[in-house]
């Protein structure tokens, strides 16, 4: 089984505390902690533990620049057999449909019989996998929580509302959105990094991939961030204030008057 | 303006609240404009639904087809396609189910896409205005988009409030020989049931919720002392089940259980809209999180900024002191 993994290097939310810039139109990147999108990490680790079982590689691919070299390496480190780097000035200012066409260019490059990517990133839209998927006329499934391979086909579980499980059969080739908790993804250590410190990572570009330059960058956006703002969200929470033992004080009276002390 | 569609979930012939809420958003985006239901489904359950919707849109499109029986994404994806004017702006609910159809639908029907809208500002020629939510809520953004040539747009569930005034006036319409092929390469096989675990959280008065902040398996236990304490059960988000810490029948959420407790206290959770949409009722929640710009403390009544690994062994020996 061939895997194409495609993963995205995004602030780390449960490491930063989000800031918007003065100008409103991006947010505070200095000191900001980049890491590779939690979803990814999940597809990787499944791509990994199929090929396993199967045979086959894990090619990682992503839409980025430089930077985004790090962490095409961390999931390489994890096990995965190739990296891919998708770099141009043109892809700038893609939306999800540009980010799509660019991965496109990728998947046709290749000769995959399975495409992932993490069920949401940091914009937090879940789109790329679905938009992927219909461009290059592959059946789709989302929020997948578990795999099961076959001959020619896979049996896919979706996370349903409810804790509830929807099971598919879906036919090879096709792009899966996959969920957290699907499995325990491997730890990597700085001697995993190390190893493949030096391997080579491939840089593709709109030419390369034979992407049509109008449908992509941002001019081709039809979907475009304005500005970053802070909602007027009314009172919000009553924060309590004052020493640890004076707010632990207050907590208990409310706790206490709401029925929350038994 | 072209015409406006929304795509009516629905189970055992009733519809979902997601039903009432678009046609709020819908009015938003067109307040004059007649929206029409899009119902898909087969037999008598199907046609209880289109008659409900009936009374909410201004009409209302029936698809009916043994196909359709359970509504798999990849399957109303090709009805709609086929059934729908390409220019059309569709409103589906971005849940399970939006995430599954809504950008793949968008593709197939030349238009944009955008997810998870959780306010509308309006149209301005053929361009709409939108609020959306970045990095796990901690950042609002407005994002403008073209709708000129149709679009698809997934609105998150229960930020509008359900249109109960029943004034739409609509006929159905029985559209199912419009529908096409429906032959997929994705089937539909069963849906597994949630395994129940040893509490029932949903019952439950007093939830003590646990979240990420925890940060290391050890450090559940401290949050069965403090709930014990309280007299409450132990509730938490999702990555806490992610990482096998506690069992799934503990996690509250969309994806997981709805819980209608007195008092919620989240602990170290951020509170996504994932989370917050599984609790009901009218829950007294305190938040307690380190993090200030956690979501969580925008639906929190009360708030406490503070590392919980701290907070929680002496709120737990102050209770225990009582």
């Amino acid at each position: 089984m061939e895997i194409l993994v495609c993963v995205k290097r995004v602030p780390d939310t449960s490491e930063n505390e989000i800031e918007i810039n003065s100008d409103g139109n991006d947010i505070e990147r200095d000191d900001l902690v980049y890491s590779v999108n939690e979803w990814d990490n999940y597809a990787v680790e499944e791509a990994i533990q199929i090929v396993d079982k199967v045979g086959g590689s894990v090619t990682v691919v992503t839409v980025g620049d430089d930077e985004s070299e790090e962490v095409l390496r961390r999931e390489m480190a994890m096990g995965a057999d190739n990296g891919l780097l998708l770099t141009d000035d043109a892809f700038e200012g893609s939306d999800g449909k540009g980010i799509a066409t660019i991965l496109k260019g990728a998947v046709e490059k290749g000769n995959y019989d399975l495409i992932f990517t993490g069920a949401q990133a940091d914009e937090g839209a879940a789109q790329v996998g679905g938009m992927l998927a219909a461009m290059l006329d592959y059946p789709y499934a989302s929020l997948v929580s578990l795999i099961e391979p076959g001959d020619g086909k896979l049996k896919v579980g979706r996370e349903i509302e409810g804790g509830n499980q929807e099971m598919n059969e879906i036919e090879l080739p096709c792009v899966l959105s996959i969920q957290t908790g699907i499995n325990e993804p491997r730890y990597v250590g700085i001697r995993g990094i190390r190893k493949v410190a030096s391997v080579e990572i491939p840089e593709l570009g709109a030419g390369d991939l034979g992407v049509d330059a109008g449908a992509i960058g941002a001019d081709a956006a039809k979907v475009k961030r304005v500005d970053y703002f802070v909602p007027d969200l009314g009172e919000g929470a009553e924060m309590l204030e004052g020493s640890t033992e004076e707010i632990i004080e207050k907590l208990i009276e409310y706790l206490k008057a709401k029925g929350g002390l038994k | 303006m072209a015409d406006v569609y929304a795509y009516i979930k629905h189970a055992d012939g009733v519809a979902e609240d997601s039903a009432l809420e678009l046609i709020v958003a819908a009015k938003k985006i067109a307040p004059d404009a007649p929206v029409t239901a899009v119902v898909t489904g087969t037999g008598a359950d199907l046609d209880k639904v289109c008659n409900e919707m009936a009374a909410t849109y201004n009409a209302v499109w029936k698809i009916d087809n043994a196909a359709l029986a359970y509504p798999n994404a990849e399957v109303i994806r090709k009805a709609l396609v086929n059934i729908l004017p390409g220019d059309s702006v569709v409103l589906l609910p971005h849940d399970t189910f939006g995430m599954d159809l809504g950008p793949g639908l968008s593709i197939k029907m030349d238009s944009t896409f955008v997810a998870d809208i959780v306010d509308i500002e309006g149209v301005d020629g053929g361009t709409l205005k939108v609020v959306r939510q970045e990095f796990s809520g901690m950042a609002s953004a407005h994002v403008t988009c073209d709708i000129s040539s149709g679009a698809v747009l997934n609105v998150r569930p229960g930020v509008n409030q359900p249109d109960e005034s029943k004034t739409g006036g609509g006929a159905v319409e029985d559209k199912s020989g419009d529908a096409g092929d429906l032959s997929t390469k994705r089937t539909f096989l069963e849906v597994v049931e949630a395994e129940a675990g040893d509490v029932d959280i949903t019952k439950s008065e007093v939830l003590v919720s646990v979240g990420r902040g925890i940060e290391d398996e050890d450090n559940v236990e401290m949050v069965f002392d403090l709930a014990k304490a309280m007299g409450a059960d132990v509730s938490c988000s999702r990555p806490i089940v992610d990482a096998k810490w506690l069992e799934k029948s503990r996690q509250v959420g969309t994806s997981g259980q709805t819980v209608k407790p007195k008092v919620y206290l989240a602990l170290g959770i951020s509170g996504s809209f994932q989370h917050l949409g599984g609790i009901k009722g009218n829950a007294f929640i305190v938040a307690v999180n380190k993090n200030l710009k956690a979501p969580i403390f925008q639906v929190a009544d009360v708030g406490v900024e503070a590392d919980i690994l701290e907070f929680i062994p002496e709120l737990t020996e102050a209770i225990e002191g009582l």
